[in-house]
């Protein structure tokens, strides 16, 4: 009924409740922490004593997983694909949603529909035609060795950022809406151009919704998958997601090699995640509630 | 929480009481200033109909053709239905893809979806060490669905996995074909449950808290308080979490693919896709049907979602 009447059944509750959240918690560990402990561990020495041992342990996996994942230029490809895809796209978006959210014009709805709805879209349904876009748009060898747009940086770039973008586009525009429209008008006053307004005005005011963004499309672009596999033919083109195949054997596969590149490859989101967990969830609530 | 935290960072944002004027005409500008609003509006759309609405487009006009990806624009012919009478009749995979894209979005909703508003219903409560278990189960959502496969692996083989070990058993998880899809979905529902949890603490912050005291002052339980009160406010959000989860569901795509390029019981429609396009028989129209149909119930519930977020925008 009352306060007092419910606070003594509950804790017993509480108890419970606390021991299956951390029995739950120690479960949603457990992969990781699996995965790092064998991968510091020498696989003669797992092979004989199991996994289920203690012992044994090494940093050698690292080394060799390092090598014969390429990891070196996996990852310098993945820069290649990551920094100018989320550049682009939180430049892109940030203006049409300046636009959308600072003027009112016939199709303001529309556009925002057409943007929000581009990055619910399977990747699948846009496969076809891209791919063979790609392979039919035809580039000088100088710039691409494939003489097309299929297998370059650009295409999977290019298709990272419209798939992108729309989503950013949404939670920027809401973003702006809630900025005083005072600001922009007192600098329209000043004599702003629209240019002015946008880059010197609104961005600087939505730097927190530009950080939380930019930290999530920054892991989504890292953990593509998809796009890279689909364009990208070139072994030495292809991301840190794909690395890990190199590691796996044809008909043998040593786990703790595995694990050890599984880890490396798990670092950055995870480095992400501890340093700018804040951003990271800001950046995914963002765009499913209004908050 | 997080997003109320980004919120009250933007400057000057309590400081006006008074509701925003109505945005402005575009008429109002001076010649050169138009010139950019409209470039500011065009290219980005221009990048996202040319590389994802057109595209889009582009495939369902395809599923009605014969091409094959070779050859001229000019040799496509049109066959009517046959691509889809050849999925649906003709394609031994298909049935299979369907089912399991079927079993992944049920097993998804009610396993990692209501597990995630469960412990976020749980930790939105004074809990002591609540951002601690928050962190822990949202730790998985940053890692790519590929290599959640890969990390799985180390549990799920057959000669070194800590399963068998376990069970003593001898089951190949990830090979399978009677298991792997369940395997699959643990390993993808380790990674949902925290991504919904996430979702779903954000809308519970938001909901006022008057009412639940309300509901605390009429004699309300905990259980009743969340179903006639919590529940029915969060109408937005569970509207999102559901589009996300049948989503989700029908893009799963990367854990089958590293696993085994979608073979052998990991059927989905996203990977026949795959399989047909790029593969080394390119069969465009009979991929690009397949792809209509992801389109076709992609189109459903993104509707839905257009419909609740574009009702908030007033």
């Amino acid at each position: 009924m009352n306060p007092a009447v419910r606070r003594g059944p509950v804790r017993p509750a509480r108890v419970v409740l606390v021991v299956v959240l951390t029995v739950l918690a120690i479960g949603w560990l457990f992969p990781i922490a699996w995965a790092v402990y064998n991968s510091l561990r020498d696989f003669d020495f797992t092979s004989v004593n199991g996994y289920f041992s203690v012992g044994g342990f090494t940093f050698d996996n690292y080394i060799e997983a390092w090598t014969r994942g390429n990891f070196e230029q996996t990852f310098l490809n993945t820069a290649i694909i990551v920094v100018p895809s989320v550049l682009l796209t939180l430049l892109l978006a940030s203006s049409v949603a300046f636009v959308l959210a600072r003027f009112s014009f016939r199709f303001n709805i529309a556009l925002l529909v057409l943007f929000t709805a581009a990055n619910l879209l399977p990747q699948q349904a846009l496969l076809v035609p891209l791919f063979r876009l790609f392979l039919n748009f035809e580039l000088s060898y100088d710039i691409s060795d494939s003489g097309s747009l299929y297998d370059t940086y650009f295409a999977v770039i290019a298709v990272n950022v419209a798939f992108q973008t729309g989503f950013c586009t949404f939670v920027l525009s809401n973003y702006m809406k809630a900025l005083p429209r005072e600001l922009t008008e007192a600098a329209m006053v000043d004599g702003a151009g629209v240019l002015r307004q946008y880059w010197q005005v609104v961005l600087p005011l939505c730097r927190p919704a530009l950080a939380a963004l930019a930290t999530l499309q920054i892991t989504w672009v890292y953990n593509d998958f998809f796009w890279a596999v689909a364009f990208m033919r070139t072994g030495d083109k292809l991301p840190v997601t794909s690395s890990l195949q190199n590691l796996r054997g044809q008909f043998f596969t040593d786990y703790n090699l595995l694990s050890a590149g599984s880890v490396i490859v798990a670092i950055p989101t995870l480095v992400i995640f501890f340093l700018l967990q804040r951003h990271l969830r800001a950046g995914l609530t963002l765009g499913a509630t209004k908050g | 929480m997080a997003d109320t935290a980004v919120r009250e960072s933007a400057p000057g944002l309590g400081a006006v009481r008074r509701p925003p004027r109505r945005p402005r005409g575009v008429r109002t500008l001076s010649t050169g200033d138009r010139v950019t609003v409209v470039l500011m509006v065009a290219v980005p759309t221009l990048v996202v109909v040319g590389l994802v609405w057109g595209p889009a487009l582009a495939t369902v006009l395809l599923s009605f053709t014969d091409w094959n990806g070779i050859g001229n624009i000019a040799d496509i012919n049109p066959v009517g239905w046959e691509n889809y009478r050849n999925a649906t009749t003709n394609y031994p995979p298909f049935g299979p893809a369907i089912e399991h894209n079927i079993i992944w979005l049920v097993v998804f909703f009610f396993g990692p979806t209501l597990l995630g508003i469960l412990l976020a219903v749980v930790l939105d409560r004074e809990l002591r060490g609540s951002r601690i278990y928050q962190s822990i189960f949202f730790m998985p959502v940053v890692l790519s669905l590929a290599l959640v496969g890969f990390i799985w692996q180390l549990i799920y083989s057959r000669d070194q996995g800590l399963l068998n070990a376990v069970l003593g058993t001898e089951t190949d998880w990830f090979g399978d074909p009677d298991v792997n899809l369940w395997a699959v979905l643990v390993a993808a529902g380790w990674r949902h449950t925290g991504y919904i949890m996430l979702l779903y603490l954000a809308g519970l912050k938001a909901v006022d808290p008057a009412l639940r005291e309300a509901a605390a002052v009429d004699g309300a339980g905990e259980v009743r308080t969340f179903l006639r009160v919590i529940w029915p406010v969060m109408r937005p959000v569970n509207v999102v979490v559901l589009v996300i989860t049948v989503i989700e569901s029908l893009r799963a795509f990367d854990i089958a693919w590293v696993i085994n390029k979608g073979r052998n019981g990991l059927e989905l429609i996203s990977t026949l896709v795959t399989q047909n396009v790029i593969g080394e028989a390119s069969r465009v129209g009979f991929g690009s049907a397949l792809a209509t149909i992801m389109i076709a119930i992609s189109t459903v519930f993104i509707v839905i979602y257009l419909v609740q977020v574009m009702r908030e925008q007033r």
